[in-house]
């Protein structure tokens, strides 16, 4: 993404709409500027802002002889008054900013909008996690962090150590170089996302080993990691396996995406990579 | 989907909260097109009075303006355009409809076990509260999705209320900067509850994001009463 210097008027909106911060006013430029290193090319600030195409001067002047006056100038908050941004064309790796930052894209491995997984959403069709199985999504970045490749990797390296299974429908397994060793392409670990998932699935009696792992890469990252659990639930509907499992550990699970078994399954195929 | 399943709270705090997302798994398993079924299910939606839809190819129900007229800072329409959702969808993706009661998200469920659409169907809310809607609808569950909440150095975390706000979109496209000012521009009066919702929601690019959540969040934040 870039700001056109050309347009903008400097009126400071898209500073508060950037998720990661990248957004601010240069004192010597009097621009609105995007730090590159920080913006994930998540287009917020283009798909969220309104644009209205006033000419640029003109709003200059009326800021200016407003602010000379220390009136306090009220517009919309989510305007950019004279359509400043203006999209780059991505390179890899750049590129790969984009595909897990803006939910509008979907990933070109797994062909899903947003973080690009399934998970247990389709679990009624695919029977991705089976009984007794549990189906772990360890996200980093969010809410509104951001990650980079390198902390994913601290990530999936410990959890290859442990002899997991990655999900090979997801797309941090997609950009992995070997996916034994979790180990994830050397050419993208400098670049930021919004988040990124990591997906494995293991046995139930597996769960608080997992759990110590994940808590114990997550303290050496300065970062925050979400953890999402997916259980197969029995023939009536219920989960007293894995539920009161978490209770033990100490999660209070408040909320939860419950898939209500509607879908209709055609042709299986292997989902799964063993490392 | 995971942009719905994180949200900051407890499960009191989700008593205005249910998303009802429907899609068809990819690549997996070949189907038949699900587009037209994907379709039915907004427009059936609307019969139970959504508060938002949405597809992330296209947004929600509240969307930008590419070019909007300097007039309209005075006019601003605040209020869903739930057609555009409708007549935007033209590819096969999630389809996802937001409401701010339980017994709409209940009814509307057993709605859609009736017409079979062949779907994945999911429900995000509190355990309990998806739970209610299935048994209503005489439907043994078949997975559950737990959020186990943040670990990590959660001191990257805004305060609760911006928290509650910001993470409505899951795909984080609401920044923690932008449902701050909101709340401040509420305590300052400079703007309502209502229309500082409807900036957020504008933002969230897959229409999973609750205004009525919002707007009781806003409120509270107004006088710092607690947010549930």
């Amino acid at each position: 993404m870039r700001i056109n210097p050309n347009k903008c008027v400097a009126c400071g909106n898209c500073t508060y709409v950037c998720p990661m911060g990248a957004i601010y006013i240069d004192p010597s430029l009097k621009r609105a500027t995007i730090n590159h290193d920080e913006c994930v090319e998540c287009y917020a600030c283009f798909n969220g802002l309104s644009q209205e195409h006033l000419p640029p001067t003109l709003v200059r002047a009326a800021r200016k002889v407003l602010a000379s006056l220390r009136i306090r100038f009220d517009p919309e908050p989510d305007v950019c008054p004279t359509a400043a941004f203006e999209p780059d064309q991505l390179a890899w790796p750049r590129v790969v900013r984009r595909a897990f930052s803006d939910p509008r894209v979907p990933h070109e491995s797994t062909g899903i909008d947003g973080r690009g997984t399934e998970e247990v959403k389709t679990n009624d069709v695919t029977g991705r996690v089976g009984p007794n199985e549990v189906g772990f999504t360890i996200e980093l970045g969010r809410p509104g962090v951001g990650a980079r490749f390198y902390e994913i990797q601290e990530m999936s390296r410990a959890l290859a150590r442990a002899g997991v299974s990655f999900e090979k429908r997801n797309p941090v397994t997609t950009l992995m170089s070997d996916v034994s060793t979790g180990t994830i392409r050397e050419d993208i670990l400098n670049e930021k996302v919004l988040s990124a998932i990591l997906e494995i699935k293991v046995p139930v009696e597996r769960v608080e080993e997992i759990i110590g792992i994940v808590k114990d890469v997550g303290r050496g990252l300065d970062n925050v990691v979400t953890i999402g659990a997916g259980v197969r639930c029995d023939a009536q509907g219920n989960d007293h396996l894995v539920g009161p499992i978490f209770e033990r550990l100490g999660y209070k699970l408040e909320r939860a995406k419950t898939n209500a078994g509607l879908g209709k399954r055609y042709e299986p195929v292997t989902t799964m990579v063993n490392s | 989907m995971t942009n719905t399943l994180h949200r900051f709270g407890d499960a009191k705090s989700f008593h205005d909260d249910f998303i009802v997302f429907a899609m068809a798994s990819k690549g997996a398993f070949k189907q038949p097109n699900p587009l037209p079924a994907l379709k039915r299910f907004l427009q059936i939606a609307l019969e139970y009075k959504p508060v938002n839809l949405g597809d992330p190819r296209n947004g929600g129900a509240f969307r930008s303006s590419k070019s909007m007229n300097p007039m309209a800072h005075w006019t601003r329409d605040n209020s869903p355009n739930f057609q555009a959702v409708i007549d935007g969808l033209t590819e096969v993706t999630t389809c996802a409809a937001v409401f701010d009661n339980q017994q709409a998200a209940e009814q509307f469920l057993a709605r859609v076990r009736q017409e079979d659409f062949g779907l994945s169907v999911n429900i995000s809310t509190s355990v309990q509260g998806a739970e209610d809607c299935c048994h209503f609808a005489n439907i043994p569950r078949h997975s559950v999705g737990y959020s186990l909440g943040f670990e990590g150095k959660t001191e990257n975390m805004p305060n609760r209320q911006v928290a509650m706000l910001s993470t409505m979109c899951g795909h984080g496209m609401i920044s923690h900067s932008l449902a701050k000012k909101m709340i401040d521009f509420v305590k300052e009066n400079r703007r309502t509850p209502e229309q500082a919702a409807a900036v957020m929601s504008r933002f969230c690019s897959c229409g999973v994001f609750n205004p009525a959540r919002a707007r009781r969040i806003l409120e509270e934040a107004r006088t710092n009463t607690k947010a549930r």
